[in-house]
């Protein structure tokens, strides 16, 4: 066993990771780490739940010869509030990258997210990984998302051991996936802006976990988006999914904040994210697509009809 | 006890419903003739499952709107088109005007001339003011028949993928000029010249006339136009006046993709602008009545 590459997979609770180190174990030796609980792992796959940013992530490292990291684990913003987000995601990437540093760990998988763009009424569409980074101008809450990712890159040239790997996926879709656009199309009445419905790109949770893995395998280090070549304005998308649309007063732009912040709406339309119900945030995922030879198995009405089965059978 | 008599018959809501689904049918084809379905046909564009391409276009959408600009190009402006066989059957090219009237009527008549081109019909992007994605409902709409906003990004990428595109190189400049101003060419912006030369496409100059006059304005209320995020609040006519349109196309320009300065980009752009003035003052003779 000892050739076998040992690979820590933060964020393990999650449905993205599980399946990535679904994926992984037989190729690899997997190590499941979460803040959130322990997770229930097969026989012969350690499982942790420490916070990164705590003392005792250490010991995981000094205990394994740990290769490679895949980093998924992250707070939502709908889950905690920004300073204890800042702590666990920004200071506990930091943490991990200095740790992979000392522990000499050779390749480093970030998941970030297309968020980090900013939806902005000026976004040409298909935008390059090299696109600057807008999100923080938009809002407060996405500036961990995109301190996590100023971090990433600066060790990604300063560190080029490290072979970090950063992507940045669209929308995130499938089941047991539990981010604010999942959940919100999980919802028998889905808010839609008067007047808008951007475009948007989706992705299953499947297809996503495959391109992590190939991002593993075959180590190109980078910054990537990953999207397919496949777009769909936001009410269709909630048509699709078979929920009704909720329409919301979009003028002026403090009144669907306002609507949101009252009914607290934050896990699944949050106030912080009403411009991406807005204007597109449309990315191009060519050059992922390309340098790794990866396709989406799954295509939107794939995705779509798993949300409309899952309210018929709730029906 | 149930009286049968007291309710609706069932399936009457159904009925209602089909009669406003009819129609709406009824007006979709008064406006989507088979001659727009076939049109719209001849030119095809990458899109994906949903019928969508990456800035929003849909096939459907862009059949309406082309049915409803049919009855404003033929009857309400009454447009004349010259030289359109200069506009290439296929591959990249920028189409550029001049721009006036207040409201981007301009653009959309070059659109349809050039969808509905006798020498090759093409499918037309337009390059539009910034402002609008953030308008309710006109955003998208304007989206879904093809225009995107004017980001050399789009452009390129458009051009990447072989598309005919209008530019605008005067912007709200020309658009909200006054009506004592008409057919005196604003600044050019020279992004549409730097475009053409690193995507070796070749520019088509069109000169309009007819524009200044569907929206003479008098005056702009700079302050209203503040308040409403707005470019520009003309005082002028509340709808387009029935114009005669002339749509004059020249002579594709190229220009070859040299090292220069700006100085010396502004001076190929000053080639496409004086071009322009030509065939504005080509369309100012053929015209005998404004309106």
């Amino acid at each position: 066993m000892a050739d076998k590459k040992t690979v820590l997979v933060t964020g393990a609770a999650g449905a993205l990771a599980s399946r990535v180190m679904n994926r992984l174990q037989a190729q690899c030796n997997v190590i499941a780490v979460d803040f959130r609980r322990k997770v229930e792992t097969d026989a012969g796959i350690p499982s942790y739940r420490v916070d990164m940013h705590k003392r005792g992530f250490e010991d995981i490292f000094s205990t394994h010869q740990v290769d490679a990291v895949i980093h998924i684990g992250r707070i939502f913003p709908h889950e905690s509030d920004r300073m204890r987000r800042y702590n666990a995601n920004v200071l506990g990437t930091k943490r991990l990258l200095d740790l992979c540093k000392k522990y000499y760990v050779r390749q480093v998988l970030i998941h970030s997210t297309y968020f980090v763009y900013g939806a902005s009424p000026y976004n040409p569409a298909l935008l390059d990984e090299d696109t600057p980074l807008k999100a923080s101008e938009i809002t407060q809450d996405l500036v961990d998302s995109v301190e996590l990712e100023n971090l990433a890159q600066i060790h990604l040239w300063r560190h080029p051991e490290l072979n970090i790997t950063i992507l940045r996926p669209c929308n995130v879709l499938g089941p047991g996936v539990r981010n604010s656009m999942s959940i919100l199309l999980s919802r028998p009445l889905a808010p839609v802006l008067m007047g808008f419905s951007p475009l948007m790109q989706f992705l299953h949770v499947d297809d996503m976990a495959q391109a992590m893995v190939m991002a593993l395998e075959q180590n190109k280090p980078g910054i990537y988006n990953v999207a397919p070549d496949d777009w769909v304005p936001y009410q269709e998308a909630v048509k699709q999914c078979g929920c009704r649309a909720l329409p919301i007063p979009s003028i002026p732009p403090i009144l669907p904040r306002a609507i949101s912040n009252a009914l607290n709406w934050r896990a699944f339309f949050p106030p912080y994210l009403i411009n991406y119900f807005k204007y597109p945030v449309i990315i191009d995922g060519s050059l992922f697509r390309e340098t790794f030879g990866w396709k989406p198995k799954r295509n939107l009405n794939d995705i779509f009809s798993l949300y409309r089965r899952a309210k018929k059978m709730a029906a | 006890m149930k009286q049968g008599g007291d309710r609706p018959p069932p399936g009457n809501g159904t009925m209602v419903k089909l009669g406003a689904l009819n129609l709406k049918d009824k007006l979709l084809s008064r406006i989507v003739t088979p001659e727009i379905d076939e049109l719209v046909a001849k030119m095809p564009k990458p899109v994906g499952s949903f019928g969508y391409d990456p800035w929003g276009y849909h096939e459907n959408a862009a059949k309406v709107g082309l049915g409803i600009v049919k009855w404003l190009y033929e009857k309400y402006f009454r447009v004349t088109a010259h030289g359109l066989e200069n506009v290439p059957k296929k591959g990249r090219v920028l189409i550029v005007p001049n721009h006036s009237g207040q409201l981007p009527m301009d653009g959309v008549l070059i659109g349809y001339a050039i969808a509905t081109n006798p020498d090759g019909p093409r499918a037309p992007r337009a390059m539009i003011e910034r402002f609008f994605p953030t308008v309710p409902w006109l955003g998208n709409v304007l989206n879904s028949f093809g225009a995107v906003i004017g980001d050399p990004l789009n452009c390129s990428k458009m051009l990447d993928g072989d598309e005919a595109i209008i530019v605008f190189p005067e912007g709200v400049r020309g658009s909200g000029k006054l009506y004592k101003d008409r057919y005196r060419l604003q600044r050019f912006g020279n992004g549409f010249m730097h475009l053409a030369m690193q995507h070796k496409t070749p520019i088509v100059p069109v000169g309009v006339v007819g524009c200044e006059e569907t929206m003479p304005a008098i005056a702009n209320i700079a302050p209203l136009a503040r308040l409403l995020g707005i470019p520009y609040a003309p005082v002028a006519p509340p709808l387009p006046l029935p114009a005669r349109v002339y749509l004059n196309f020249g002579e594709p320009m190229f220009f070859k993709d040299d090292k220069l300065s700006e100085d010396e980009v502004g001076e190929r752009v000053e080639t496409v602008k004086a071009e322009i003035r030509k065939l504005i003052d080509r369309g100012l003779q053929e015209r005998t009545k404004i309106y």
